[in-house]
């Protein structure tokens, strides 16, 4: 009765599940199921990971990625949802852009790093640049399926009213898109992160900051290991907050986007 | 104020295509309420955007006040058959009624008090700080109208506005629209598929064949008024046109139509 209950809460079966893994990676590391040389045990990691808290050098990282990764977010909005716009409204620029978007989508973000390395200079403006390219993918395509999802009587209503086109896109089209931009910004900020961290890692030390370059230089430290995953732990955390305020506030919102769609169900 | 003339539209082409409309002829006087009835199906809500200027007829023309509809007539209001999709869920009941108000260049406050006589009109004075989808589809279906009344429109296009409520509802809709036209000099277009209702509310009722429509019935409605729903439906007049708009809706039955003993 008791465990079913539990089972109910979804945050606290989630913390279960979470205490349960940590649980079995430290027992792994007592039993000698997995030596410590080869990986670090659950306590030791997290003790690092709470070292690094209050760590300043760590924190910097920490700041100089997170800095990245908003300036990059930001510029991703302003450069995809305009574009996004452009290309639902005008269907010569699909048609035109559509099979160039389709090549250039699929290319992995991280496959693009060396050429970067050699076009730009300093490497704070190359992490922002494919920061932008990558993110801007999911809040385009959002954009665009959000465009083509706009009720066509809604535009109607505001027509017959005597509304112009500009006065349709502001006060239908784009209120209607909101939720699926939105939702686009939320993909966005995982893709950002990941590929901020990535170039920071890739791009190496030198002139660089950031969470990856803070994991190349642990590498050299005698607990590398330890330090490695602590770090990796702070920025799998720092994902898992800023996808749940994206929803937390996506909820808040866009009440009337999922109240109808709940309703529709 | 309204010319139609030989209004054809098809919809699609080829072998797929449909015949909509097959040459509407109507004219509609300034401050008229011109009730249209025709089967289900017919072309009613073509031939209405076709008014509005949101569909371009296959051919044939519309003359508002004389000049040919491109784009929508100034000054008109429209009352969808879908309402629920025609407001906005992601506005509030009271901006939803206010916000063509601001085509009339009014500033807030008078668009918000605007907002409130209408939506208090049409019974729904507590509902402005709702969501649309917090109400049922009647009173929807009521916000709808009162969003076109607040307007105040030259021209308001209904159609089958009344669908979706009760009967008590119904009616006071009705002596609504009718005391709302005798305020402000509206002139109306109404599509009903209810006989009864035409007759009650509407000057003239034209009747539409069904596809591809024509019209096959333009009768003017002579009873006296005003209009009381229970006096009036039981006047002779009344029950005289009902019949014959009855006919007319119904069509020209060939007796081959009839079922005969031997085929059932
Ligand atoms: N966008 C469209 N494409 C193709 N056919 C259509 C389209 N809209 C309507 N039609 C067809 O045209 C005919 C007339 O439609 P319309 O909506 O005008 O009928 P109506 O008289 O309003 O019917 P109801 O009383 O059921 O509302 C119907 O047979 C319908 O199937
Ligand atoms: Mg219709």
């Amino acid at each position: 009765m008791i465990a079913r209950r539990l089972l109910d809460s979804g945050p606290l079966c989630g913390a279960l599940g979470a205490a349960g893994l940590v649980g079995a990676w430290e027992a792994a590391g007592r039993t000698g199921f997995i030596s410590p040389t080869v990986f670090p045990r659950a306590s030791a990691v997290l003790s690092r990971a709470a070292g690094l808290a209050a760590d300043a050098g760590f924190l910097s990282c920490v700041v100089s990625t997170l800095g990245a990764w908003a300036i990059g977010l930001l510029l991703t909005v302003a450069v995809a949802v305009p574009a996004g716009f452009l290309l639902g409204t005008l269907p010569g620029l699909e048609r035109a852009f559509g099979p160039v978007f389709e090549f250039l989508r699929p290319i992995p973000s991280v496959a693009l790093i060396p050429p970067a390395l050699v076009l730009f200079s300093d490497k704070v403006d190359m992490k922002i640049t494919l920061i932008v390219y990558a993110a801007s993918w999911p809040v385009l395509i959002n954009t665009m399926y959000g465009l083509k999802e706009v009720d066509p009587l809604a535009k109607e209503t505001l027509r017959a009213f005597g509304f112009g086109p500009a006065a349709v896109l502001w006060r239908v089209s784009l209120p209607s898109t909101a939720p699926f931009i939105a939702a686009g910004v939320r993909l966005a900020a995982a893709v950002a992160l990941i590929v901020g961290i990535s170039v920071e890692f890739l791009a190496g030390g030198a002139g660089g900051s950031g969470i990856g370059v803070f994991l190349i230089e642990a590498g050299g430290a005698t607990d590398a290991l330890e330090y490695i995953v602590a770090a990796a732990l702070w920025a799998g955390v720092i994902g898992y907050l800023s996808n749940g305020l994206f929803v937390l506030a996506e909820r808040r919102a866009f009440r009337w986007h999922t109240a109808r769609t709940e309703v529709a169900r | 104020m309204l010319e139609i003339s030989n209004l054809t539209h098809t919809y699609g082409s080829g072998p797929g295509s449909h015949h909509a409309l097959g040459g509407v002829d109507l004219s509609v006087a300034e401050g008229e309420l011109v009730c249209i009835v025709g089967p289900s199906g017919c072309g009613k809500s073509t031939l209405l955007r076709s008014v509005a200027g949101l569909l371009r007829p296959g051919g044939g023309e519309v003359l508002f006040n004389g000049a040919p509809v491109a784009g929508t007539p100034k000054d008109l209001a429209v009352v969808f058959q879908d309402y629920s999709r025609s407001l906005f869920p992601w506005m509030s009941v009271a901006d939803n009624v206010s916000l063509p108000l601001r085509r009339k260049g009014l500033d807030r406050p008078r668009r918000e008090e605007a907002a409130l006589e209408a939506l208090t009109q049409v019974g729904l004075e507590e509902a402005g700080a709702k969501y649309p989808w917090q109400l049922s589809g009647g009173m929807q279906q009521r916000v709808a109208i009162a969003r076109a009344l607040a307007y105040r429109p030259a021209l308001l296009l209904m159609d089958e506005p009344f669908g979706s409520v009760d009967a008590q509802t119904r009616e006071d809709l009705e002596d609504l629209t009718l005391r709302v036209r005798g305020h402000h000099a509206m002139t109306i277009l109404l599509i009903t598929h209810d006989i009864d209702e035409s007759v009650y509310v509407g000057d003239r009722v034209v009747v539409l064949s069904g596809a591809p429509a024509t019209v096959v019935g333009d009768l003017r409605v002579d009873l006296p008024e005003p209009r009381e729903q229970i006096a009036t439906r039981e006047h002779p007049g009344f029950v005289r046109l009902r019949a014959e708009v009855g006919r007319l809706v119904r069509g020209p039955r060939p007796a081959a139509q009839h079922p005969t003993p031997e085929t059932v």
